[in-house]
């Protein structure tokens, strides 16, 4: 591999895994908060998922570009603006629907990524979509679950699911965005065509909202761009919240 | 319970193909002691983390495979192989983690899949109450005790049971 694929690999890895690990901590935050104690195993293990795969993510990234750093200095020695995750992620935990609408609509974009991801002429990315595949596909069938249930259900859980859609709806229009360096290993088969995602993405999310009596919504499209750390004023609150043991006690580990 | 004939699957036979032509047998003894520190009853091989160990110029070479993305049993796991290659002299130990080919419950062997349901644990494909036997079931949640567990209730003796998810 020459020295610039490298770099392309590195931020495509990076911009992965900041994905991971952001949904990751917005999961987290549901622990011991969760409505039954159900939820709570289940948004736990999730997270745990996102979180496994961003350090896999990292991994990967640190072999394409070793520049000294860990998995840990990318996690906690970052600021707001180096971070390249989508912005929806870093949308406020908000209320349950909230959860389960940002859960839905990434999972049914997740599983045909990994799937394609899982082709990727890069052996390191395609072993990383090969083992998420089979998670994604499984907290797919969660999500959807429960958006079925809170928008078929009650006149509030409707009410509140269909809020919950609308709202993060804004920031959907970013899983379909590539940035430069995606571009270039797209062409090379390495990175996945996001762009071509919608179509399959846009099924799945018509079917459910279709079966569960809930309108697609029309929310225009956010002027955030999380791939060029042009992020929500939420995700700044959730580093500070993340990395306040390595702030405060600089290098400490396990 | 139904009558259910069992098979070895062609996953499960390739790993046995490749134990069985294992140049080291000592060291695959050697970690047939180390169970997964989630489901006791598992060894490591059994389990299917346990990929591969082998000697090379530097000391001993164990490959592992994670059972999930963020199996937080996984480190728990690579210290146990490693304490007990060191009890039994080996200094200098070296853990490989391989993604590709992903995990599955498919390398779960015969005697495995025994194990789970005498531990009370339903094995995955397998949906029967590890208690009485009856495929009266109900989902409770699709993530129980640990990453790899789903909860289960018998309709029929009304106990709850995890079952081993198949994946």
């Amino acid at each position: 591999m020459t020295k610039s694929v490298d770099a392309d690999i590195f931020a495509y890895a990076v911009a992965l895994g900041d994905d991971g690990l952001i949904h990751g901590q917005r999961l987290a935050e549901w622990v011991s908060r969760a409505p039954t104690l159900e939820e709570e195993l289940a948004i736990a293990n999730v997270a745990l998922d996102h979180i496994g795969r961003a350090r896999l993510f990292y991994a990967r990234a640190l072999e394409a570009g070793d520049d000294g750093r860990s998995e840990d200095d990318l996690a906690y020695r970052r600021d707001a603006d180096a971070f390249t995750n989508l912005t929806i992620f870093e949308l406020p935990r908000g209320d349950f629907a909230v959860a389960v609408a940002r859960q839905f609509l990434t999972d049914a974009f997740n599983v045909p990524f990994l799937e394609a991801l899982a082709g990727s002429r890069d052996p390191g990315l395609a072993a990383i979509a090969e083992k998420a595949i089979k998670e994604s596909t499984y907290h797919l069938r969660r999500s959807r679950d429960w958006v079925l249930r809170l928008g078929d259900g009650t006149a509030e859980s409707r009410a509140r699911m269909q809020q919950a859609l609308d709202t993060t709806w804004a920031h959907c229009g970013e899983l379909f965005e590539p940035f430069a360096a995606e571009e270039r290993l797209r062409a090379g088969g390495v990175a996945v065509d996001r762009a071509a995602l919608e179509g399959p993405w846009r099924a799945t999310v018509d079917t459910t909202l279709r079966d569960a009596t809930l309108t697609v919504p029309n929310t225009p499209p956010a002027a955030y761009r999380g791939r060029s750390g042009r992020h929500t004023p939420h995700l700044e609150p959730l580093l500070v919240d993340m990395q306040v043991l390595q702030s405060a006690y600089p290098g400490q580990h396990w | 319970m139904s009558e259910r004939i069992d098979t070895v699957t062609p996953a499960r036979a390739a790993r046995l193909r490749a134990r069985h032509d294992a140049r080291e047998p000592e060291l695959w003894a050697l970690l047939d002691d180390v169970m997964d520190p989630e489901v006791p009853v598992l060894s490591l091989w059994e389990l299917g983390v346990l990929q591969d160990v082998a000697r090379d110029a530097d000391g001993v070479v164990v490959v592992m495979t994670p059972t999930y993305s963020g199996c937080p049993a996984m480190e728990a796991m690579e210290e146990a192989v490693r304490a007990r290659l060191h009890a039994a002299g080996h200094a200098n130990v070296r853990i490989v983690r391989r993604l590709s080919p992903a995990w599955t419950t498919d390398w779960l062997s015969r005697d495995a899949r025994h194990a789970l349901v005498a531990h009370g644990i339903a094995a995955p494909g397998a949906l029967e109450c590890p208690q009485c036997g009856s495929a009266h079931v109900t989902l409770l949640a699709q993530f129980g005790s640990t990453a790899c567990k789903a909860l289960y209730r018998c309709d029929d003796c009304r106990e709850p049971f995890d079952v081993f998810k198949s994946h």
